[in-house]
């Protein structure tokens, strides 16, 4: 990269954040993933709480995250992060522990655990990535995928008949005492994206202030096994997954609204 | 030092106290509920971590998490349990993080019954998981020794950064005899969590705690690192008892040779002092490391065995491995019970008396 | 010069995917033609320097931290902060 002259009167306004490591992601091209990181990222940073984060990588595409978050970061079965997040929170309650899961990790093999986990009002953050398929794997149905949606194990699309209706799990997990904020928030656009780190900020203040459970999903695209451009993906998504999947949110306890009203 | 009178589960967890456990995650299974009860107590009144977890397949994962943050964990589960953190032990062992698994095993295949049993050496020494790995698997006989195993598990486990399982049949955990407590050991604070802990990285690159290894080449250099370590447990941490007419002994001059593990190796004690008394060379080596294998000692004392008889509480699972330590050198006979049913020394002797009628007095080897 | 912003783009962070181009609200990037980076990937490159107003939409949309987004400094002096704490930046 050519060495760019900044002139004197200029400032920066937007850079790298310290809690992304320096590494070129495996991700798609458009995959919303790299947005997803960069805004926990950036409000690890904003928070001053980098160098007390544990992060727990799912299975999944995003299984290599410890490549990508400048945090200390352990690995978890499919599924068993909010587990291995309630190991490492109770015996280090002074840290900042987050599971970071897809599809499958939390809406299907881990479903106990996160319930669970929310449950018991656990002082973790969950970031749940929604793009309804499994998308390390090749593509293939997930409980979140849509009614209709051809995947590599639908290929007729999605027969609410015999394979049940996508689950959605902010709505399951808001009704849980423990959870003190659940949320869905889409990485869709602009204005969707800056509300998508308002909310990822919202939920670590609340562990931060031990107000209990917090999970922020974000409904997301995997264009490459959506077959599409990534621009499409965006555009499919905003008209499909939105409508399925209202934005918003499904908890917020007193507590939380004091911290979101201060700001 | 005074002897207490303690029920084996109960034990086993103020063993796991004394030892500094700093954090326990279990989930209710008969016959060793009375380990996570007596926890569920005595852990928050020392102010450490105490959770019941929603399944055994949290409760493992729950430990290996804080296994990860650097702290003294522990869990207990009896067979079918067990079989629920098969996917744990592997993530924990290939991680290289230390973990204490109790495992009071029950009858079984499937649910079973909730009788003592001895099924479930397959699965500690052979495959407590997949891939290539073996926890440290300890088997003691009475509650007294299963209180030591616990302790040894947790300094073996953290020496090897490694799974220090100890595995009991249902009796002991339930039986009640007299036995000593070790002193309290204090617990380690936060601060001095071990160099590789999950701590957050302040002042210091951060780290990765991780049992996903892509490429071939990179996965065979963890495995060969895992393999080596495994060849030091094996040379360094073998145990064993042997016992005579008169108790623990070195037994060179037996003819016939018992091996058992467990609750059967405590009746096997009994046998041995009847069938001397009935002239019978007969000598116990009960091994209490079950990986790794006393497999040394047994090649040795089958040079003068005429003949071995295993006696296990199970379809025959520990003489393939006696198999595998004596080769050529000695026949062997074997006597199993399943269901949880338990073998009394009447009937051990009994088994034993024939086969010595069969083999020795009847020309055999 | 009289834009009011700056990017400096990471070329070979790039894959190509072209979110940036579409939502920049002010047509300064295009994506590269008959060239590509060291990963093979068209990179995002600048159409139109003197468009850019800084509003960080590029930074905010990129999966890949392929910008560093700076600004003419303004009158009352602020201090440099990331997107999403900023109030809606003037386009």
């Amino acid at each position: 990269m050519a060495t760019v002259e900044i002139p004197a009167d200029f400032e920066v306004a937007y850079k790298r954040p310290e809690s992304l490591t320096k590494a070129y992601t495996h991700y798609c091209p458009g995959c919303t993933h790299g947005i997803a990181h960069r805004l926990i990222a950036e409000v690890l940073d904003e928070l001053g709480v980098r160098e007390r984060t544990i992060g727990i990588a799912p299975v999944g595409c995003a299984v290599l995250a410890y490549d990508y978050l400048n945090i200390d970061m352990a690995e978890a079965a499919h599924g068993r992060a909010p587990a291995m997040a309630t190991g490492i929170k109770r015996v280090s309650p002074d840290k900042v522990v987050f599971t970071y899961q897809g599809d499958g990790d939390l809406a299907a093999i881990g479903t106990a655990e996160v319930v669970h986990a929310a449950n018991r009002g656990e002082m973790i953050t969950t970031v749940f990535i929604n793009n309804a398929v499994y998308g390390m794997t090749g593509g293939q149905m997930a409980p979140t995928t849509l009614p209709g949606q051809v995947t590599t194990s639908s290929p007729t699309g999605r027969d609410v008949e015999t394979a049940g209706f996508p689950i959605r799990m902010a709505e399951l997990l808001g009704i849980l005492p423990g959870a003190a904020y659940v949320t869905r928030q889409a990485l869709f656009d602009v204005p969707g994206i800056r509300r998508a780190k308002k909310a990822l900020k919202l939920a670590f203040q609340v562990q931060l202030e031990g107000l209990g459970f917090s999970m922020v999903e974000l409904l997301s695209t995997c264009n490459v096994n959506w077959h599409m451009q990534p621009g499409e993906a965006m555009a499919w998504a905003k008209e499909h997954m939105v409508a399925y999947y209202p934005l918003g949110d499904t908890k917020m306890i007193d507590a939380v609204r004091v911290i979101q009203e201060g700001k | 030092m005074t002897q207490e009178l303690l029920e084996g589960n109960r034990a086993i967890a103020e063993a796991a106290i004394r030892a500094g456990v700093e954090a326990f995650f279990g989930y209710p299974i008969t016959p060793q509920t009375e380990i996570l009860e007596r926890l569920s107590k005595r852990l928050p009144e020392e102010g450490r971590v105490f959770l019941q977890a929603e399944s055994e397949l949290a409760s493992i994962n729950m430990v290996y998490g804080a296994a990860c943050a650097g702290a003294r964990v522990m869990t207990s589960s009896s067979s079918p349990g067990i079989s629920l953190m098969q996917e744990g032990f592997s993530y924990i062992a290939c991680s290289e993080v230390p973990a204490v698994v109790i495992n009071v095993m029950r009858g079984g295949p499937g649910l079973g019954n909730i009788q003592p049993a001895q099924g479930d050496y397959f699965q500690a020494v052979k495959m407590a998981g997949h891939g290539d790995f073996h926890p440290i698997v300890l088997a003691p006989a009475n509650v007294q020794e299963a209180i030591d195993c616990v302790v040894l598990a947790f300094d073996l486990a953290e020496k090897y950064r490694t799974i220090g399982m100890v595995v009991l049949d249902g009796a002991i955990g339930q039986m009640m005899e007299p036995a000593e407590l070790p002193p309290m050991r204090p617990v380690r604070p936060p601060k001095a969590r071990p160099d590789w802990a999950l701590t957050g990285a302040k002042g210091r690159a951060p780290r990765t705690i991780t049992s996903l290894y892509l490429g071939g080449e990179n996965l065979e250099r963890v495995n060969l690192r895992l393999q080596a370590k495994l060849q030091e447990i094996a040379a360094n941490e073998v145990r064993w008892k042997e016992y005579s007419a008169d108790g623990e002994q070195r037994i060179d001059d037996a003819e016939l040779l018992l091996v058992a593990f467990g609750s059967v190796g405590r009746i096997c004690q009994t046998v041995v002092r009847e069938a001397r008394a009935e002239g019978i060379k007969a000598g116990l080596l009960r091994p209490v490391t079950l990986w790794p294998f006393p497999s040394s000692r047994l090649a040795e004392l089958a040079q003068q065995a005429h003949i071995i008889l295993v006696a296990e509480m199970n379809a025959g699972q520990m003489v393939e491995d006696v198999r595998l330590a004596v080769g050529e050198r000695c026949p062997i006979r074997f006597h199993g019970r399943m269901g949880g049913v338990i073998p009394l020394p009447d009937e051990i002797l009994g088994v034993l008396k024939k086969v010595v009628d069969d083999t020795i007095g009847g020309g055999g080897a | 010069m009289m834009a009011k912003g700056l990017i400096v783009i990471d070329e070979d962070r790039c894959k190509g995917c072209g979110l940036c181009v579409a939502i920049c609200p002010t047509h300064t990037l295009r994506m590269a033609e008959g060239r590509f980076n060291v990963k093979g990937y068209p990179p995002v490159e600048i159409a139109d320097p003197e468009a850019c107003t800084g509003c960080g939409a590029c930074t905010i949309m990129c999966p890949d931290v392929v910008f560093t987004v700076y600004r003419r400094k303004r009158k009352t002096s602020e201090v440099a902060r990331t997107f999403g704490s900023a109030e809606t930046p003037e386009v």
